[in-house]
């Protein structure tokens, strides 16, 4: 064995071996501390909800912007709470949840300008939330009435791509285009532990580098991809690939939106000033199961969720709004309000959500028609028709 | 001069630069296709006149490639890809029938995907494995994308350019062993429809189908014919999706009697596809079933056996004896 795959595989079991230490500790705090005294992690509020300074990253908000901050997370929490129910009552056929990656989303979807354009996976609800996508217009490829209910390009926030990766591919030629243009936009693409196993990451981080293009990869280590835990995927921290693609990496605290808004904003300001790409592993943890169709309790223990709830990362910025008097009880009373009139809409919203017409099968395949298309629709409509009379009576 | 005499792989680089010249937004993509022109010298001088810019060197990766240009659609562009060789385009499969062909629809009609992927293909020179496949009915099957190919220089000039300026995306077949054979092309012609078939010789006893490679091999093989006394019309398809079934149908109610000829593998392939929709279309014209020609459930050959594997003169002619004793 070499002297640098020793050295890797020391940093990947001193990884893996602070939740093992976590787990036999019992003390859930403990565990959070060891973890967040990791060097590489960048940090600027801790799970406890103290305020820490990071030499290389700092970020100065105002209570308004704090408060925002929390808002978002709040609303996305429940959003995401609502549809799970939703699911739950049968009224979406699937829902893959955000629980516990509120910051990493927001945080770093709060980094973003309009001009940017974001290339999410499928669980980038809170980001979707960022960009002003209507949430409820994410519903519908979960209820089945389509494959993604809105125009990319009229809050430049892509469709949701379900294929692991590929999204990080069309991130990247977009950014090359952006560049191509003489934008000073970024481009963000986001994905998770287990995309970061495709061959299309890999080959987005080679053009990207080789292309210099102005793009963000933003990979959510949630630890699990459906079933098969991080060590399934690397050997090495994620963040680290991005020094043998010729561009930096950094890991951030996922649960910390403080960071995860620093960290993100300076990948895109480099992006902006022509330096190329950044990418930033969001060290954070999936609460829920991966979509509602799973099961976590097969693959993974309870301790380990309880040893991330200590870092949840709504609980630590409350901690900190409370303690350093950025918030009142009036302003958590009214969020609650909100919440609550979110999740009615939301509610609302689903269960009056139509069933496309049949004949939207046949609409916009192509864009300059396609005799085939042409050919069928007319035999759908004719058999449909064939139906009517017997309908009528 | 309006007209000139040109190979069909200068037809293509002719198009391309056209295409180039027409639309700052057009852009040439692919390994190889800047400096070197292409392996077949399709982009032949092309970035030293548009700049790397415009004409760019890839890494090598295809699934790189059109997963980019898929991104480069969406900010305005209009890519053409160059996939080097036929059996190349597999590590792209994904991001063309997952990605490129459904975009448009997934977004409800608001997305378009002005994107060309130029794929040599076919066998016939003499090359290493992965280099001589013709795996058209696979792109064929997926709604969304739009498959062409041109048997002569005049369509390769037009048919490019009439894909370039689709929006929808097009897999552009190009018969790699007919690069090197000249034909007419009148540059300011007003073209044919992109997805029309051609009758390329007319005749009364029968129908031979064919499209990119096997035009010529068929026009060959009516041209033995005729020798013979039979009377043999020749179409050529141009478009494999959409099909173009109405000059098919027209053609087989004259002639009553059909033979596909292609060098991918019959089974499942599109000469299938057309067997069943014409005998639907034509049962009662039809004086024999339809035949089909090509190759063999077999993975392409090596090159020392791919004169067996192709279909040629005798083969061709063999099917039309058979059509003919019905």
């Amino acid at each position: 064995m070499t002297v640098e795959s020793t050295a890797a595989r020391k940093t990947t079991r001193r990884s893996s071996g602070t939740k093992r230490t976590a787990s036999a500790s019992a003390s859930a705090k403990k565990a959070t501390a060891s973890q967040s005294a990791e060097p590489e992690l960048v940090q600027l509020l801790t799970p406890e909800g103290q305020r820490v300074q990071h030499p290389e990253y700092d970020i100065d908000l105002n209570s308004e912007e704090l408060r925002g901050l929390y808002r978002d997370m709040v609303l996305s929490r429940r959003f995401d709470a609502e549809a799970t129910a939703l699911q739950r009552q049968g009224e979406l056929g699937l829902w893959a949840s955000l629980l516990g990656q509120e910051a990493a989303q927001i945080g770093s979807g709060r980094a973003l300008r309009d001009d940017d354009y974001v290339f999410p996976t499928y669980r980038e609800h809170a980001v979707a939330w960022c960009r002003g996508v209507d949430p409820t217009n994410l519903l519908g490829m979960f209820r089945g009435v389509n494959h993604g209910g809105w125009d990319p390009n009229s809050n430049n926030f892509h469709l949701y791509t379900i294929v692991l990766g590929s999204q990080t591919l069309h991130a990247t030629g977009y950014a090359m285009g952006v560049a191509k243009d003489g934008a000073d936009s970024a481009v963000i693409a986001y994905f998770g532990d287990g995309a970061s196993s495709q061959g299309d990451v890999n080959e987005a981080f080679v053009f990207a580098a080789v292309y210099n293009a102005p793009v963000v990869f933003f990979c959510q280590n949630n630890q699990w991809a459906i079933s098969e835990p991080i060590e399934k995927q690397t050997r090495v921290p994620l963040y680290q690939r991005a020094r043998g693609f010729g561009f930096p990496g950094v890991r951030v605290d996922g649960n910390d939106v403080l960071a995860c808004l620093a960290v993100t904003r300076s990948a895109l300001e480099r992006a902006r000033r022509g330096e190329g790409p950044t990418l930033i592993e969001a060290y954070t943890y999936r609460m829920a199961a991966h979509t509602t169709s799973d099961d976590p309790t097969r693959y993974r223990r309870d301790a380990e969720r309880e040893e991330w709830e200590a870092k949840d990362p709504i609980l630590r910025l409350k901690t900190y709004l409370e303690n350093e008097g950025h918030a009142d009880a009036a302003f958590f009373e009214e969020l609650e309000a909100e919440s609550e009139t979110l999740g009615k809409h939301v509610r609302e919203v689903v269960r009056a959500m139509p069933v496309p017409e049949h004949m939207a099968i046949f609409d916009n395949v192509y864009a300059d028609g396609h005799a085939l298309v042409d050919e069928e629709r007319a035999q759908f409509a004719a058999y449909q028709a064939s139906f009517e009379g017997g309908e009528a009576e | 001069m309006a007209v000139q005499k040109l190979p069909l792989a200068k037809a293509l680089n002719e198009s391309l630069r056209k295409a180039l010249e027409t639309d700052p937004k057009v852009l040439v993509m692919g390994l190889d296709v800047g400096k070197l022109g292409g392996v077949f010298r399709i982009t032949d001088g092309l970035q030293k006149d548009f700049g790397e810019d415009r004409v760019i060197d890839t890494p090598l990766a295809e699934s790189g490639i059109v997963g980019t240009a898929i991104g480069l659609a969406l900010r305005g562009y209009r890519p053409v890809v160059e996939i080097q060789f036929d059996g190349f385009v597999f590590p792209a499969y994904d991001q063309i029938v997952s990605q490129l062909a459904k975009m448009r629809a997934r977004s409800l009609g608001t997305v378009k995907m002005p994107i060309v992927i130029r794929i040599p293909y076919g066998g016939g020179i003499g090359a290493v494995e992965h280099h001589s496949e013709s795996p058209e009915s696979l792109f064929a099957h997926v709604a969304g994308l739009k498959v062409v190919t041109p048997a002569n220089p005049s369509d390769a000039y037009w048919m490019l350019q009439q894909a370039i300026q689709s929006d929808d995306p097009v897999v552009f077949f190009e018969p790699k062993r007919r690069y090197w054979d000249k034909g007419e092309v009148d540059v300011e012609a007003i073209p044919g429809e992109l997805h029309k078939a051609r009758v390329a010789r007319e005749g009364t006893d029968l129908t031979l189908l064919a499209y990119g490679p096997m035009v010529k091999t068929c026009l060959e093989a009516a041209a033995a014919a005729a020798e013979e006394g039979k009377s043999i019309e020749v179409v050529d398809l141009r478009s494999i999706s959409p099909l173009d079934f109405d000059t098919i149908q027209a053609s087989v109610e004259k002639t009553r009697r059909l033979v596909v000829v292609h060098e991918a593998p019959v089974f499942f392939g599109s000469g299938a596809e057309i067997a069943a929709r014409i005998t639907e279309r034509c049962f009662y014209h039809l004086e024999a079933p339809v035949l089909r020609v090509g190759g063999y459930h077999a993975p392409y050959p090596p090159a020392r056996l791919e004169e067996e594997y192709l279909p040629g003169l005798d083969r061709v002619l063999d099917a039309v004896d058979r059509s003919l004793a019905f």
